[in-house]
């Protein structure tokens, strides 16, 4: 899980600079500080259990077991991305690694895990099935109506909410009156746990219990993992050309640094003796060197070409 | 007077018109997603808050259906709200309220109740944003009985509109263009209000009307003036309304030059550049000179990738080569 980790800190900290320079254009909304949350849930699934994701999917994609060369070749807008440069950061795809698809449209792809469990329930394949979004799409009725027919049919499907305690630019308690999203599954008797999503530990051990509750066809389970996005809602940073014009406040993020899930982890793991220096130090070069033949092979690859512009509209 | 005209950007065009009329009418709010955020609503929102307070300038959750259900609620109760979708991909959430009750409303309580309310959608497109962010769906609302769509294409009209989409008593739908929110031009600083359903002529000429809708209006004229340096000389229409449509102005204008093209930034199938076609092969077909044509995105959902989005949008350069494809030069 560690590894998983540090790949989607690196992969997100590579895009950094290519936006700055404009090499990247599209909407890419990065997933760092949040790594704990789709590393912990997707180390409890199987391979083929199914992943929806959002607009900050990225390290759904890669914790799902998708592609890394493909992603980054997406986010440039290339041929060779995991949706051939028609759909870029915010559409996501990695098929035979179960992760069917991310996208913008918040709250878009809730139902659509409803579907997908309820598939996975007629054709008996017990696979389980992963709803991400964020504590925006708490706003979204479809969201209500999909914890109510998952658990009126007893569905496998684990609902995960990523609180990062802001929607784009309104914090939690300016669209929620409470801060109680774990409870919003629990009048459809839907059980619910409310986690450390910086904790990638308790994140795991509560997507196992999930998982296997849906697994054995007991109906679904939701998870609300709080965490906090280190890095702007979209692109590096909400701040506009040096002055803080984040409406986070400073001290706010900075309490969150200190809470970083991966420095978090790697004490734990060091200190518990399970990894050494030596072995973090190896773990975070294979990355870089993963991370930066990605980008080689983004660069290196073509753009889709003019005349194929109507392709894929239809199969 | 000779006091030089006014010139204000598109999107503070908007903001004035905000700033009038919540002055002038109590019952005017404006509520919706981003309304604090300029990388929503630009600088259309500025200083609302501040003036207004959050009482009548509500930034909502992510709730498009319940906001705008909430919206067409409070005008049938009296208020004059406007609902504002920062995308208008995101208003899709919102088609019921809008389609089955504001549409519907005055008509099926036999005239009984009004829905006066300004339903705001900001095509919000390019730059790689992809499928989801990107669409241009002027022409599903216009296909709807019981809503007006208007569509600014410059700062005058932008506030103009706003105005009298404010004074309507009927779901007024409006579309802007986010890519014609720096434009400059001449606002009056007064309040005033420009007819819903009147078109204007933008540029004169005899060879071939022009229809540009939204932002197309700007990129026509521009094909306009290339195209007269060449000796051609387009007439360009811009209807600013497309529900109900000025149908008289353009019939006027193709019984003079005999030629018409239409250009239109949304999909080809079912969309507004037909509809204006069909009108004119209707009532002006004996005028034609030759077939009538439109310019309109293909069939095909918003790509990402930058050599995609180039072939996939249409620029005045287009427009130019469809005029001189028509008159065979
Ligand atoms: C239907 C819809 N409405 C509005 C938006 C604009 N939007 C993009 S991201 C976002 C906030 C999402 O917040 P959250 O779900 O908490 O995810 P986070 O960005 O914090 O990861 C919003 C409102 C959208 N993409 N889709
Ligand atoms: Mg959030």
């Amino acid at each position: 899980m560690y590894k998983t980790m540090i790949r989607i800190r690196f992969c997100e900290e590579s895009l950094v600079e290519p936006i700055i320079k404009g090499e990247i254009r599209c909407p890419t909304h990065l997933y760092t500080g949040q790594e704990a949350i789709a590393t912990g849930v997707c180390a409890a699934l199987k391979k083929r259990d199914l992943v929806f994701g959002t607009h900050r999917s990225h390290g759904h994609y890669l914790a799902k077991g998708g592609d890394m060369r493909e992603l980054i070749a997406e986010i440039y807008g290339k041929k060779t991305g995991c949706s051939r440069g028609r759909g870029g950061s915010m559409h996501l795809i990695s098929k035979d690694k179960g992760f069917l698809g991310s996208v913008p449209l918040v709250g878009g792809t809730i139902a659509l895990a409803v579907g997908a469990a309820l598939a996975s329930k007629m054709k008996k394949e017990r696979r389980v099935c992963v709803s991400f979004f964020g504590d925006g799409a708490t706003g979204e009725g479809i969201l209500y109506e999909s914890l109510n027919f998952a658990a009126l049919k007893k569905l496998p499907l684990l609902f995960v909410c990523e609180n990062n305690f802001y929607s784009t630019h309104l914090p939690l308690r300016e669209i929620r009156p409470k801060d109680n999203i774990s409870e919003i599954a629990r009048p459809f008797g839907i059980p619910s746990l409310k986690l450390d999503g910086n904790n990638v530990l308790q994140v795991f051990k509560a997507a196992k219990k999930g998982v296997s509750f849906c697994r054995e066809g007991k109906g679904p389970f939701f998870l609300e993992c709080r965490t906090y996005r280190l890095r702007g809602h979209v692109g590096p940073d909400d701040n506009i050309q040096g002055a803080h014009t984040d409406i986070r406040p400073k001290e706010e993020i900075e309490k969150w640094r200190k809470k970083d899930p991966i420095k978090k982890f790697e004490n734990f793991l060091l200190k518990n003796k399970i990894l050494r220096k030596s072995d973090i130090k190896r773990i975070q070069e294979e990355a870089e060197k993963e991370v930066r033949e990605a980008h080689l092979f983004a660069k290196r690859s073509p753009y889709p070409k003019a005349k194929d512009l109507t392709k894929y509209v239809f199969t | 007077m000779s006091s030089p005209k006014r010139k204000l950007q598109y999107s503070l065009a908007i903001n004035e018109a905000f700033h009038q009329m919540m002055d002038k009418d109590k019952s005017v709010l404006i509520m919706g997603q981003g309304l604090k955020s300029p990388w929503y609503v630009g600088s259309t929102c500025r200083g609302l808050i501040e003036k207004f307070s959050e009482e009548r300038v509500i930034d909502t959750p992510v709730s498009e259906n319940a906001m705008t259900g909430a919206a067409i609620g409070a005008a049938i109760a009296g208020m004059r709200p406007v609902i504002v979708h920062p995308r208008i991909d995101f208003m899709i959430y919102a088609l019921d309220s809008i389609i089955n009750e504001a549409a519907n409303w005055h008509y099926m309580f036999g005239g009984k109740s009004s829905v006066p309310i300004v339903i705001w959608g900001i095509i919000n497109r390019g730059f790689e944003q992809a499928a989801q962010h990107s669409q241009a769906l002027h022409a599903l609302f216009a296909h709807i009985p019981g809503l007006k769509v208007v569509m600014p294409s410059t700062p005058y009209d932008a506030k103009g509109l706003m105005v009298a989409a404010l004074k309507d008593q009927n779901p007024v739908i409006y579309i802007d263009d986010r890519w014609l929110y720096t434009e400059e031009g001449y606002v009056p600083r007064k309040v005033y209000s420009l007819p819903i359903g009147k078109g204007i002529i933008r540029k004169k000429g005899r060879d071939i009307t022009i229809v540009g809708i939204s932002y197309m209006a700007r990129e026509a004229v521009k094909a306009g003036d290339t195209l007269e340096k060449e000796g051609i000389k387009a007439e360009v229409i811009d209807p600013r309304t497309i529900k109900p449509l000025d149908i008289n102005l353009i019939i006027k204008s193709v019984k003079k030059t005999g030629r018409i093209l239409v250009v239109d930034g949304g999909w080809r199938t079912g969309g507004i550049g037909g509809e204006i076609l069909a009108e004119v092969s209707e009532k002006a077909f004996p005028y034609l000179k030759n077939p009538p044509k439109r310019l309109a995105l293909p069939d095909t959902p918003a790509p990402m990738s930058r050599t995609l989005e180039k072939a996939y949008y249409i620029r005045a350069k287009d427009i130019t080569l469809a005029v001189k494809e028509q008159l065979g030069k």
